[in-house]
């Protein structure tokens, strides 16, 4: 008896011993904060729970700029972690200095089976390389919309929501006619402003497609339909319909929006989930960005951050992280992040079966996936993959403060983007001078 | 003047050592990496530098928004120094005075120095919001006059005021400490010959301060300009359009939001040599008129 119950004892000791020597082990810093930041670690934890050959260590980071920082950091000191989230704005240098496994090839290395034909082609495109391999994996990803409030549109006799920036100017008119105050809570934006805005219209931001053919780059943005657009901006701010509401001017527009304000506000997608927890007391909906009459409109491209695989760490970690991203990709997975945030589906199965399911004909989902009819209205072309300029953060930068000056009446905004693009370029010729005789693989 | 001898000592040099290894390695180390990254291009991730000469300074001192930084970081140095050493003067006078609850007082201010630069910026936010700060109810009578993210006065102003604040406190304990080490003697001699509290501040405390005001002078002027990013940071971004875009504050934006480790070591460099000027002049100029007893 006490032989027969010390081996049990002994077994019982030894595979517990081997099970927990053989978990391997993988480091994910991840950027998003607050009850996204929970969103990621609960992934983690439905992960390390799901199986138990691999444990995913998740640590935030308190902001993607932060995230890329210490990665950096800790990446030169050779103490990097295995996955890093990182946002589009910063991964023009990690691509260039080549210290990443791209996630095809990593699965393919690995054995792991990820279908990415099933990708949608606006995300694909935006985190692959010229020859269609995925560099990073898709996971948060969203688009921008506008939303706005039906009762004040309803008060002022707009049935539909404007798709044109026509049909937008006369609902703003409708709207002052009706008694609204402010028709738009305008903040200026990069992202939807200039290179959302730019891809919709098909127009260039940069030459070399964008930047995708090479770094001998230029901008183009102050010569294209970009700068009636900011016109038209600064004429809606000057003759009343809209306002400008930025957290620095003391309240932000989504803020101004929840509390029916101004009925108009453009924002990702993201927001959605963030809106319906605000709970405002009005009706709302949302829309695609609108399009200026006599273009013709292309499809939006994918915001958010992708996941991407570090070189220089081991075989068995690599095996891990590809696992935990194959996990990620599956349907349920996609399906949680959903369900926890506003972020969209990125492969065409899982909205397919989403659409069947109903999942957008119940609330809080209702039309939250207008985002996905705005990324794929077409087939990308050249000018609407993406951008992928070195610098980016600098030219966004660039941009805000010179767009802000014309704004508050310091300049004309044609003499703003001209100085943002011409400092734009500045930041794109060190970059390639940084980078001598590299290009993008 | 008379100089000292010491004799070189082995268990001298082993005291020192530890001390003198920190300073190598935070102080020495870094400042050597920063200035051979100013005449590089670095690849962040590595991998690798291009050696450019003078091409970052120049980049940077033909660059007319450097410029404005400069002015707007100098005009914050002198601002805030000035500000928070007539209060923080203001302050420790009244306590020496020993008027009414000066014990209490002379607790409570010196509690804002430990409060982190970041922190105070967001307490101001509470002050100098457009829309919902103590700043709004002068919006409320006259709309849209107050607004940090349209008004460079205004937005400079709130972080002198912001910077100051936080400066005070160190300012009134040694400028407290230095009254307090004026011999009662003095005083109570000047007032027996007639010498009221306001004649006894201009005539006797004020010089006796001067070694306390020079060191004050010099320590505010150089916190000023390093310690002054995580008010810019949480009050104003360095907005509206670059108007608080102090010199410390574009070195982290470039360096470490930008990804431009080159352009930021070009200009930690000049921020050093900035400072350094500064002090020499100081030195040279100011302290003259010190007085040491």
């Amino acid at each position: 008896m006490t032989i027969k119950l010390a081996t049990t004892a002994m077994v019982l000791l030894a595979t517990a011993g081997t099970a927990h020597a053989e978990k391997i082990k993988f480091e994910y810093w991840y950027g998003l904060t607050g009850d996204l930041g929970a969103v990621v670690a609960e992934t983690c934890t439905r992960f390390n729970a799901s199986q138990d050959l691999y444990e995913a260590v998740c640590v935030g980071q308190d902001g993607y700029d932060k995230a890329v920082q210490n990665t950096i950091a800790a990446f030169r000191a050779g103490k990097h972690p295995t996955l890093l989230q990182s946002f589009d704005a910063g991964t023009a240098d990690l691509m260039l200095s080549g210290e990443f496994y791209p996630v095809t090839q990593l699965m393919a290395d690995t054995g792991v089976t990820v279908d990415w034909a099933d990708y949608f082609p606006a995300i694909s495109n935006y985190y692959s390389s010229s020859t269609g391999e995925f560099f990073s994996m898709p996971w948060n990803s969203s688009t921008p919309v506008y939303y706005f409030n039906k009762d004040q549109f309803a008060k002022a006799g707009i049935t539909e929501a404007p798709v044109t920036w026509e049909g937008m100017e006369e609902a703003f008119k409708a709207l002052k006619a009706s008694g609204q105050a402010c028709s738009l809570a305008y903040a200026p934006s990069s992202w939807i402003d200039l290179e959302q805005f730019s891809m919709v219209h098909n127009v260039p931001v940069a030459s070399n497609n964008n930047g995708y053919d090479g770094l001998d780059t230029e901008l183009l943005f102050n010569t294209t339909l970009h700068v009636k657009y900011m016109e038209d901006v600064q004429r809606w701010l000057a003759e009343g319909y809209a306002m400008l509401r930025t957290p620095a001017a003391g309240k932000s527009a989504r803020d101004s929006f929840v509390e029916g304000e101004c009925s108009v506000f453009f924002s990702s997608i993201a927001d959605h989930n963030t809106i319906h927890k605000l709970t405002p007391a009005f009706g709302w909906d949302v829309q695609i960005i609108p399009t200026y009459e006599g273009t013709e409109r292309k499809n939006s491209v994918v915001g958010g951050a992708s996941l991407w695989v570090l070189s220089g760490k081991t075989e068995d970690e690599y095996k891990a992280a590809a696992n935990y991203l194959a996990f990620l990709a599956t349907k349920e997975e996609q399906q949680f992040l959903l369900e926890n945030s506003g972020y969209i589906p990125v492969t065409k199965s899982t909205y397919d079966s989403l659409l069947a399911e109903g999942f957008y004909a119940k609330e809080p989902f209702i039309n939250r996936d207008i985002a996905m009819k705005s990324l794929t209205w077409s087939e990308p072309t050249p000018l609407t993959r993406g951008i992928r300029l070195g610098g980016m953060i600098q030219i966004r930068a660039e941009w805000l403060a010179e767009v802000e000056a014309a704004l508050a009446g310091q300049k004309t905004m044609q003499e703003a983007l001209d100085t943002a693009v011409a400092r734009g370029n500045e930041q794109l010729a060190r970059f390639a001078q940084t980078y001598a005789g590299k290009s993008f693989p | 003047m008379r100089r000292a001898y010491f004799k070189f000592s082995w268990i001298a040099a082993a005291l020192l050592a530890p001390q003198l290894l920190i300073i190598f390695v935070f102080f020495y180390w870094p400042s050597a990496q920063a200035l051979y990254w100013a005449f590089t291009l670095e690849q962040p991730w590595g991998g690798g530098n291009t050696w450019v000469g003078f091409d970052n300074f120049r980049k940077v001192l033909s660059d007319p928004y450097y410029w404005g930084s400069v002015r707007v970081s100098v005009i914050y140095a002198l601002a805030t120094t000035v500000l928070a050493m007539t209060m923080a003067l203001t302050l420790a006078i009244f306590v020496d005075r020993q008027l009414a609850g000066y014990k209490a007082y002379r607790v409570a201010i010196i509690w804002p120095y430990a409060v982190a630069a970041p922190a105070v910026g967001l307490a101001f936010q509470f002050v100098f919001n457009p829309g919902a700060g103590i700043f709004s109810y002068i919006n409320t009578i006259a709309p849209g006059w107050w607004d940090l993210s349209k008004y460079p006065w205004q937005a400079v102003t709130a972080i002198v005021v912001a910077g100051a604040w936080k400066q005070v406190a160190y300012s009134f304990v040694f400028f407290l400490a230095a009254l307090q080490s004026i011999p009662r003697s003095l005083t109570e001699a000047a007032a027996m010959d007639g010498a009221r509290p306001l004649r006894r501040m201009i005539d006797l405390q004020l010089p006796l301060l001067t070694p306390t005001f020079f060191f004050l002078l010099v320590i505010n002027i150089t916190d000023s300009f390093t310690d002054s990013f995580g008010i810019v940071d949480t009050l104003t971004g360095g907005g509206p359009f670059r108007a608080t875009d102090l010199m410390v504050y574009k070195i982290y934006t470039d360096g470490f939001r930008g990804f431009d480790y080159s352009g930021a070591a070009a200009q930690s460099i000049i921020l050093m040599l900035l400072v350094m000027a500064l002090t020499f002049v100081q030195f040279r100029y100011v302290e003259r008129r010190v007085h040491y007893t």
